[in-house]
């Protein structure tokens, strides 16, 4: 496939090339591609398009691009690995398709990893969300011992049963970069595919950003806002969640969506709020489980609506 | 007689789940072949990562017919009872049924259904979708639009029926939308097109041409030899890990063992750590030169594919990502060794152990106190101690135990060397977890066994206070292990520790120091910090003396459970454990070994068997009169010389044996109760209790009692069989 692209758009050589041909390859498979989602999130999950469509009986296909937040992960630019901001390529394919394992092996044929000569393997891992009230079976995959997607059979979400049961595929873009363009450290990626001085390397796209964020969610993050931001958000999620049923039956939902957005930001201010380490072992369960009776109220909410099925 | 060939084929099974699921496939199907009237020859299964197969042998063709008879109403009884009758005989009339002739309660039908055995085939194809449906898998999911479950999706089934000598029938049935068949596949990357398999002996060699090894034992076999052969090309010799082979052999349909290599300079990190690394996140085997017993910068992989490279990228591939993970081990390590291990404490008191039980740090606290207390009991120094109990814990804060928590106190090891720790100090971080399980090793080390014994008995008095007791199976916290590790300690070391005392002290330090307020707390901590001896306890906490003694009670049960599994009657410990007031866990078990040898001799039979007769008298008397003789006998009331040399031989006796005892001298105990024996069997001999005369008989009622009286210094011979 990436025969006919130029060298610098190659999976192999750079890594918007590696997004661009997943992108491909899954548009080719049917998939609606989506943009990221215009909020701060954890994990792709958490994109509306993963966590609600997942629920309700009708089929849905889509694959996208979702920028990761993980505050405590950051490491000021110094770990080779380790980023508080990255990238997950994400696929959800409702109901899961029977040849959905061969569908994810023919992807990374695509950006160029030939399973004639390398060892992939599906291994145990079981997936569990305690924010998002969800769980479901899979595995990590491995090539040559190194863990590039996530493989996720949902079971359930929002505190729901997944009928049909959706596949979910997260591909870890900077690990599978790293991977196919042979290089140790995620600052060296080459972003852009060109060399010399037309070069763009991960670096030179985020490093600032991973110092300056790493001091924020570590050091200057302003709690007391935040603290505010976490109640505001778990208020109007409920506030929206109240106000969008349709009338007293309660057998339809016009705002679910709006609603889920305060959910999600509850959940982002919580993670900030956790890396500033101002939230006990003890009180850090009951935030999870505030988040969570959102998700559940908004996946409730969402399978009175029309794309959940309902209405 | 035929065979039966059954494989569900399905998306990549876990590792662990694989050998527990052959066996319960084998069991499920073959125990339903059985109740249906169809015995077999021989039965084996197999797992691979996809695969799920079983082969039984010797299954008859057809169930034997059945012939069933059934009694129905009297000749002549109303018609709703003979319709009732014929329906639930499934006759059409009942000149269908037989009369019976019975000339005491009179003719009554009798309907006789022959049930013909169905063929074999018929009962298989029912029974199949039965075991999918009813399979215990320890997680189990649903996939697409379905609702069947299983492990992973299930995405074909082989179920073929037939003798050696034909070809096979498929037997037909649908689960679910899938249908069984007679064709599976081999390897997913190296063979992965559709193949016909018969019956046992064809599948499995159709599946080894489409490279899949179906044995399981087969593939740990060749796991284990090529590793072996690699290593020792090389001049190494494999690190044997049975587990990890076990899982890697579940990884693979075809196992092609590859040798990698890292860099020498990672070998300056605890070799524990790097085989933790290799081993946890990517699943490969260590090498050790057989020279020096030093690791090898050298890693066995098993991979599941014949690279046509030869595996030379796959090797690249693992090396690299084992080169990432042993450099953040490294770097974890090289952190770790820059603070100091008590630098590390203080934020111990932000973690909560446990609600009721306060913080990490308070524990310590309470830890080292109890360290310091049990120290000069186990010879250890008891500054050394309660250092060695505050630094015990202080690497669960650190990088690598954080990765690795299966190596938590072997790195708080590691660490308190490189800072000058003493010795024990630094053994006694990796020991005072010991023992782990009943298989697992006993600390040693004085300081290790002190700071071991005070952890344990933190944690059984802490649970014990808030009422966290183990029930049944459960046991959250681990206290009958932390009990079993007490008893051991003490035994394995010859240890003498009063274990009451520690118990009640300790409760009330817990009590006080959960209940002290925060403002205070901060002070103390300043105050330990300044290396001041931990404070005493405030005097108003209430210790619970109930309490203490339900947990001496299951301490004393653990104990019954541990010398019954080496082989102690059990009725000797509880003769020893019925007596009141016993924590010496040591002496306890001396006391039971005396007893012991004592009751192998024809003395000590004697008098166990006199002791039991005066007890069993006094039982009945006392039953009868509704009294306890428990006074003193009138020696007055003395009429032979029996009843004199008997109560003077108990004097004797008692004084000597309790003395003994009060020394610890159990054989001396022993010996002095056979001076007793004599007596007792010579009073039984000549004295008669149940005389006429009351005072008499009461008084040596009072005199059987002294017996029993007296053998009780040792041990309550009543609880003694034979």
């Amino acid at each position: 496939m990436s025969a006919d692209l130029p060298p610098h758009m190659r999976p192999e050589r750079s890594f918007q090339g590696l997004i661009l041909t997943l992108q491909r390859f899954w548009a080719d498979q049917g998939c609606v591609i989506l943009q990221p989602y215009d909020m701060e999130v954890g994990a792709g999950t958490f994109h509306p398009a993963t966590t609600l469509r997942a629920l309700g009986p009708k089929p849905w296909n889509a694959a996208y691009v979702q920028p990761s937040r993980r505050p405590k992960d950051g490491r000021y630019g110094e770990n080779p690995n380790r980023l508080q901001h990255y990238y997950q390529f994400q696929v959800i394919l409702k109901p899961s398709p029977p040849d959905i394992q061969d569908l994810y092996l023919r992807s990374l044929k695509a950006i160029g990893i030939d399973t004639a000569l390398h060892d992939v393997r599906f291994v145990e891992d079981d997936w569990e969300s305690p924010t998002l009230g969800a769980w479901g079976l899979g595995w990590e995959c491995w090539c040559d011992g190194m863990e590039v997607s996530q493989f996720t059979y949902f079971q359930q979400v929002a505190g729901f049963e997944c009928r049909p049961v959706s596949g979910e595929i997260t591909y870890g873009l900077e690990r599978l970069a790293m991977y196919v363009q042979g290089v140790d450290r995620v600052y060296d990626l080459n972003f852009n595919g060109r060399e010399g001085d037309k070069k763009v390397t991960y670096g030179d796209v985020f490093l600032q950003a991973e110092q300056e964020y790493s001091r924020h969610n570590f050091e200057h993050s302003d709690t007391v806002m935040l603290f505010e931001q976490f109640r505001m958000a778990e208020a109007a999620c409920r506030r929206y969640l109240e106000a969008g049923w349709a009338d007293a039956t309660k057998a339809k939902h016009l705002m679910a969506l709006p609603a889920y957005d305060q959910c999600i930001k509850a959940s982002h201010v919580f993670n900030l709020l956790d890396a500033r380490g101002v939230i006990s072992v003890t009180e850090r369960q009951s935030y999870i489980l505030r988040v969570r009776e959102l998700a559940k109220a908004c996946g409730e909410a969402w399978l009175a609506t029309e794309a959940g099925g309902r209405a | 007689m035929p065979d039966l060939l059954i494989e569900f084929l399905s998306e990549e099974i876990p590792a662990r789940m694989q050998k527990q699921a052959a066996e319960n496939l084998k069991k499920m199907v073959t125990d339903r072949l059985v109740e249906a009237g169809l015995p077999y020859e021989g039965a084996r299964a197999f797992a691979t990562p996809r695969r799920l197969a079983l082969s039984v042998q010797g299954v008859p063709a057809r169930q034997p017919d059945l012939k069933e008879e059934k009694k129905g109403p009297r000749v002549g009884a109303p018609e709703g009872a003979i319709q009732g009758f014929l329906k639930s005989a499934g006759l059409a009339s009942i000149d269908q049924a037989t009369i019976s002739k019975d000339a005491k309660k009179g003719d009554f039908y009798l309907a006789v259904i022959e049930k013909a055995g169905r063929p074999a085939i018929e009962v298989v194809g029912e029974i199949v979708p039965q075991v999918i449906r009813a399979f215990p898998w320890p997680k189990s999911m649903r996939w697409g639009a379905g609702d069947l479950t299983w492990v992973r999706p299930l995405q074909s089934i082989v179920a073929t029926f037939g003798p050696e000598t034909e070809e096979p029938e498929v037997i037909p049935f649908s689960i679910d939308g899938l249908t069984s068949g007679d064709t599976t596949r081999g390897h997913r990357f190296l063979a992965p097109d559709a193949i016909r398999v018969k019956r046992l002996d064809d599948y499995a060699s159709k599946l080894e041409t489409a490279r899949v090894v179906l044995d399981p034992q087969r593939r740990k076999d060749i796991i284990l030899t090529e590793a072996k052969n690699l290593a020792f090309a090389q001049g190494f010799d494999l690190v044997e890990d049975e587990a990890l082979l076990e899982e890697v052999a579940g990884l693979v349909e075809w196992p092609v063992v590859l040798m990698g290599a890292f860099d020498e300079a990672f070998l300056a990190i605890p070799p524990e750590v790097i085989r933790t690394t290799i081993r946890a996140n990517q699943k490969c085997f260590v090498l050790r030169d057989p020279k020096t017993g030093k690791l090898a910068n050298k890693f066995v992989l098993v991979s599941n594919i014949e690279a046509s490279d030869g595996g030379k990228m796959i090797v690249a591939g693992n090396e690299r990502v084992i080169r990432a993970r042993l450099s953040d081990a490294k770097f974890f390590y090289e952190t770790d060794l820059k603070t100091k291990l008590q630098d590390r404490l203080p934020k111990f008191e932000q973690i909560v152990f446990h609600e009721k039980l306060g913080t990490q740090g308070q524990r310590i606290e309470r830890i080292e106190r109890l360290a310091g207390e049990i120290a000069p009991l186990v010879k250890a120094d008891a500054d050394t101690a309660k250092r060695a109990a505050r630094l015990a814990k202080a690497d669960l804060l650190t990088e690598v135990v954080g990765e690795f928590p299966e190596l938590q106190g072997l790195m708080g090891k590691y660490y308190a060397l490189a800072q000058g720790e003493d010795a024990s100090v630094a053994q006694t971080s990796e020991d005072h977890y010991k023992p782990a399980g009943p298989a697992d090793r006993v600390p040693t080390d004085p300081v290790a066994v002190a700071v071991a014994l005070a952890d344990k008995i933190d944690t059984l008095v802490g649970f014990w206070a808030i009422d966290e007791k183990p029930t049944g199976s459960k046991d959250p916290y681990a206290l009958r292990r932390a009990a079993l590790g007490v008893i051991r300690i003490i035994l394995e070391n010859e240890s003498r520790v009063a274990l009451a005392g520690l118990l009640v002290k300790q409760h009330s330090v817990i009590h006080a120091q959960v209940n002290r307020s925060t403002v205070e707390f901060d002070f103390l901590k300043e105050a330990s910090a300044q290396n001041d001896p931990a404070p005493e306890p405030p005097q108003d906490a209430a210790p619970d003396p109930a309490m203490v003694k339900n947990l001496l009670a299951f301490l004393a049960d653990r104990l019954k459970v541990q010398l019954r599994e080496q082989g102690v009657r059990h009725d000797l410990a509880d003769a020893v454990l019925a007596l009141e007031g016993l924590d010496d866990f040591l002496m306890i078990v001396r006391r039971v070994e005396a007893l012991g040898k004592f009751l192998d001799t024809e003395d000590g039979k004697n008098l166990l068997a006199g002791t039991k007769r005066a007890a069993n008298i006094l039982r009945i008397e006392e039953k009868k009169d509704g009294v306890a003789y428990t006074d003193e006998p009138d020696k007055r009331l003395y009429q032979v010389p029996e009843e004199q040399s008997l109560a003077a031989a108990i004097l004797s006796v008692r004084f000597e044996a309790k003395h003994a005892v009060d020394h610890d001298d159990f054989a001396a105990a022993m010996a002095a109760m056979a001076r007793l024996r004599p007596k007792v069997d010579a009073f039984f001999d000549k004295v008669t209790v149940n005389v006429e005369d009351p005072p008499l008989r009461e008084n040596r009622l009072k005199l059987l009692n002294q017996i029993r009286a007296a053998t009780a210094a040792v041990a309550d011979f009543s609880k003694i069989e034979g």
